[in-house]
């Protein structure tokens, strides 16, 4: 079954042509059952594959298949060529894990939507997407599932387009991404000129091989990275993030926190080689992932809804991942992109569960006491809140102090101290929301007499992910209890790029006590503002007026770039569209117009209408053809 | 043998034409039309080609003229055709017309300059292996063609629902 | 055994009378089998270039011209017999709709 494993990408692929096309005409249960089954068949080949590369150790090849000849241009060859590594085998497991859980989450969420079909079409097509992304063989493939995710994001934010916020979401998520694209096809072509083989494998090995110098490699490095700060909402691309939980929760639970946003870390790891080769693209990998690490979480302390802390806390997070790829730490990385995905869904998810109890209320400043009313959604968030805060032995624990390990030990203490501070304020953050949402009294009394749990097919995947959320940090224990303890970094060995550092078992656990305790310290300050003493908000806001404002204010970031970017830009079109489009394109248009209009005036006069006249000009000219032939 | 076959097919084919240039009238000029195609069908076959030679009767001879004499007949003109006026038209026509001719000789002769006279162009054999190969796109393209003319054809003279 | 040069001059001199009867005609029908004529002397020299060169692909394309042909002859008499049922006359020198 494991060679079956291109088949991975293309049964969503096919599901979601099958909706596209017929999907208005289907009954709804045969739209869900289809979605959901063509997602579940790609999660079972996942599994199929990933034991299959168990078994064969860890020296073994990777899966591989050629479908087809794509582009073959002289000596540059592209195929759809698809590969399954161990690399590989965690991206799909997780993707079509999450999305599985996420699409029967669906059916329960969305099953009074009028646009169902549609809906789950989008939903299969980002499978097939995304699936395509993480098997792809060689980076021109991985740029269909690139940009197809992206298409898919826009798609999906944009959902309910009669919604005016929702159609500029999805705008601004696509133009935004756009940009980074840009700098990752000219990254892309760099590589390619200088490589001439889109294959991966030949990518990483170029720079020990002398075909990429230091120069380029960090040039194309970085350029890619700007791809992926795009992609995965980093500084400074991040500002579509917040604006696409416009998009049904479940989409942003999927597609905005658990799989492709993370597609950049998955690039950055997947050209470990690349980036191994520059220090200088792994130092900014690194720095952009640690500011923006704290930079979103500082943003997520103030926002009031629920969601929009829930897309600043991923851009966070996503930003320890680059933090661990730029240390050299992929595994890491990698390791914290698996149990976020578990978790964050699982916040998403849970939030969605509130929002849908409250009839579409996102306002945390209206939520409150809701502990009682919605027994199944209150631990699975209470579960994912301390497992995103780091409460110690829950995934979320595990996966951030590898990152802050490797941080630490490969010297990089400012980094370090970065994420430090930044688990602080998640910790923070994330009970504030707990403390909002579900404690104290209900605020809009009243206002929701009819709160009601939501149904079984929106909680049982709510409870399998906080049984996920809390256990799959067992999957990559501290190298502390033993080399053998880190099962997930063993795993991805040989695939990716990983700078050993070994500490001394001291002050490992120094660092796992440090860990432990910002996560708690960050938990007590929550419990202080928020259940302690409920004035001390509103008191500390009134104390530093300036910074609550700037953070109220996402830092004006949307505003500057509105300023600097947007408007001239749109100024310097409406400049273009006077002068060129108006005067020169529109007059050439009219002056040819006219003189075609003369032109057949003219010629008017030549139409007789007699058949015998057009046939004698039909022999003038075979006559002078034939006579140019044998002259 | 041979050249008398030739001579009486020219003839008859090169006077049906001329007859129909004459004749005015419209089922007499089809019926000549038959008799130019059918001698046309043995021309081909002393070329060597029976395959075309085949068709050229089934299809011309037999199809096409049939759809002509059923085209006539829907028609039913009474009166003949109006005796031609020569014009100026005419004139120039004419003068074109042998020009044409003579560039067609001339490029008659210049084609036949490279020929090396071997032997038959090969049996049907040959022309099926050659249908369904090289020119098997046209072939199957012809198909459609058929389809779409027979489609085209019923769309315009069928009868309308309003008419 | 004839020499091809023979067979193509009787094209040539085919299709010179198609011509000639094109012009000549001024009913839409006959004019039809004129251009019917010139096909044929097409496909005449098509096959004793054929036979000339000693290659079967000249009989592959006169089959393709009998195709075209018959397809041809389909949608044109259909034409006509429209052009009729609007007009009652099938003279060239009376239609003139395609004046400017």
């Amino acid at each position: 079954m494991a060679e079956a494993f291109w088949l991975i990408p293309l049964i969503p692929g096919a599901g979601a042509l099958v909706l596209l096309l017929f999907g208005s005409r289907m009954p709804r249960r045969w739209v869900s059952w289809q979605s959901t089954l063509a997602v579940l068949a790609s999660f079972v080949l996942s599994a199929a594959g990933f034991a299959r590369l168990v078994r064969a150790g860890p020296d073994a090849p990777a899966l591989a298949k050629t479908l087809l000849p794509w582009i073959a241009s002289g000596s540059f060859v592209a195929e759809f060529a698809f590969s399954f590594d161990r690399l590989s085998a965690v991206m799909a497991l997780v993707v079509t894990g999450v999305g599985l859980l996420i699409h029967v989450y669906s059916v329960g969420y969305m099953a009074g939507d009028k646009a169902y079909a549609r809906y789950f079409a989008y939903l299969n097509l980002f499978m097939f997407f995304m699936l395509v992304l993480v098997t792809a063989s060689d980076i021109v493939l991985m740029f269909i599932g690139w940009e197809g995710v992206g298409l898919c994001s826009y798609l999906l934010i944009g959902f309910w387009f009669d919604r005016p916020a929702a159609a500029k979401a999805g705008l601004k998520a696509f133009v935004v991404n756009r940009v980074g694209d840009a700098a990752f096809i000219v990254g892309l072509l760099f590589l390619l000129t200088a490589v001439g083989d889109p294959s991966f494998a030949a990518i990483n090995a170029a720079p020990a091989a002398g075909l990429v110098g230091p120069g380029l490699a960090t040039l194309a490095a970085v350029l890619l990275f700007v791809g992926a700060t795009g992609k995965s909402a980093q500084i400074p691309l991040y500002v579509w993030l917040p604006d696409a939980m416009e998009g049904p929760t479940p989409v942003s639970a999927l597609i905005h926190a658990a799989t492709m946003v993370t597609a950049g870390v998955y690039m950055v790891s997947r050209l470990g080689g690349l980036f191994a080769a520059s220090p200088a693209a792994s130092a900014v990998v690194a720095w952009t992932g640690g500011l923006t690490a704290v930079f979103a979480a500082t943003v997520a302390l103030v926002q009031t809804d629920i969601k929009r802390v829930l897309a600043y806390s991923t851009i966070s997070q996503i930003g320890y991942m680059f933090l661990g790829c730029g240390v050299g730490a992929c595994a890491a990385g990698m390791f914290h992109l698996f149990t976020h995905a578990f978790f964050k869904s699982l916040l998403f998810l849970a939030a969605g569960s509130v929002i849908h109890a409250l009839g579409g209320e996102q306002d945390m400043r209206r939520m409150g006491g809701l502990r009682k009313r919605l027994p199944v959604t209150f631990p699975a968030f209470l579960v994912g809140a301390m497992a995103i805060a780091g409460v110690p032995f829950l995934s979320g624990f595990f996966s951030k102090d590898a990152i802050l390990t490797s941080a630490f030990a490969g010297g990089h203490y400012v980094l370090y101290g970065l994420g430090l501070a930044g688990a602080v304020l998640t910790a923070f953050y994330v009970f504030r929301m707990v403390f909002l949402t579900f404690y104290g009294e209900p605020r809009a009394a009243g206002a929701h007499p009819r709160v009601r749990e939501s149904p079984p097919v929106m909680t049982v995947p709510l409870v399998i992910l906080a049984a996920l959320s809390a256990l799959a940090g067992l999957a990559g224990l501290p190298v502390l209890l033993g080399g053998r303890a880190d099962l997930f970094g063993r795993f991805l060995e040989g695939v990716v790029v990983r700078t050993a550092h070994r500490l001394a078992a001291s002050s490992e656990v120094l660092l796992i006590l440090a860990a432990a305790a910002s996560a708690l310290a960050g938990i007590y300050l929550a419990f202080v503002f928020y259940r302690g003493s409920p004035a001390l908000p509103a008191r500390s806001a009134a104390r530093f007026p300036r910074l609550y404002r700037l953070l109220t204010g996402k830092y004006y970031v949307d505003e500057a770039y509105e300023a600097a970017i947007v408007r001239p830009l749109v100024r310097g079109a409406e400049l273009v569209y006077r002068r060129f489009d108006l005067e020169v394109v529109d007059g050439a248009l009219n002056a040819s117009a006219a003189a075609a209009r003369g032109a057949g005036q003219g010629l008017n006069t030549v139409q007789s209408g007699l058949l015998r006249d057009y046939a004698l000009a039909f022999l003038l000219g075979v006559v002078i053809f034939l006579g140019a032939l044998l002259l | 043998m041979a050249w008398a076959v030739f001579i009486v097919l020219s003839v008859l084919c090169v006077g049906a034409v001329a007859a129909m240039i004459v004749s005015r009238n419209q089922a007499h000029n089809a019926l000549f039309l038959v008799l130019a195609f059918a001698s046309l069908g043995g021309l081909f076959g002393l070329l060597d080609a029976p395959f075309a030679a085949a068709v050229q009767v089934l299809v011309y001879a037999g199809a096409i003229m049939v759809l002509f004499l059923f085209a006539i007949m829907m028609f039913n003109l009474r009166r003949p055709a109006p005796r031609e006026k020569k014009t100026l038209r005419a004139a120039l026509a004419a003068g074109l017309g042998t020009v044409l001719f003579v560039e067609l000789v001339l490029a008659a002769r210049k084609a036949l300059a490279g020929s090396v006279p071997t032997g038959a162009p090969g049996g049907i054999e040959g022309l099926g292996r050659l249908l369904f190969t090289d020119y098997l796109y046209a072939f199957e393209i012809t198909s459609l063609l058929i389809l779409a003319a027979l489609v085209g054809a019923l769309a315009l003279a069928g009868k309308k629902e309003d008419a | 055994m004839i020499p091809p040069p023979a067979f193509l001059f009787l094209a040539v001199l085919l299709f010179g009378l198609g011509v000639l009867a094109f012009f000549v005609k001024k009913d839409l029908l006959t004019q039809f089998m004129a251009v019917e004529i010139m096909l044929n002397a097409g496909n005449l020299a098509f096959l004793s270039l054929a036979k000339a060169f000693g290659r079967a692909e000249g009989q592959a394309l006169v089959l393709f011209v009998i195709t075209v042909a018959a397809a041809e002859a389909v949608v044109g008499l259909a034409i006509i017999v429209v052009v009729f049922r609007q007009r009652r006359s099938l003279r060239t020198d009376e239609l003139k709709d395609l004046k400017g």
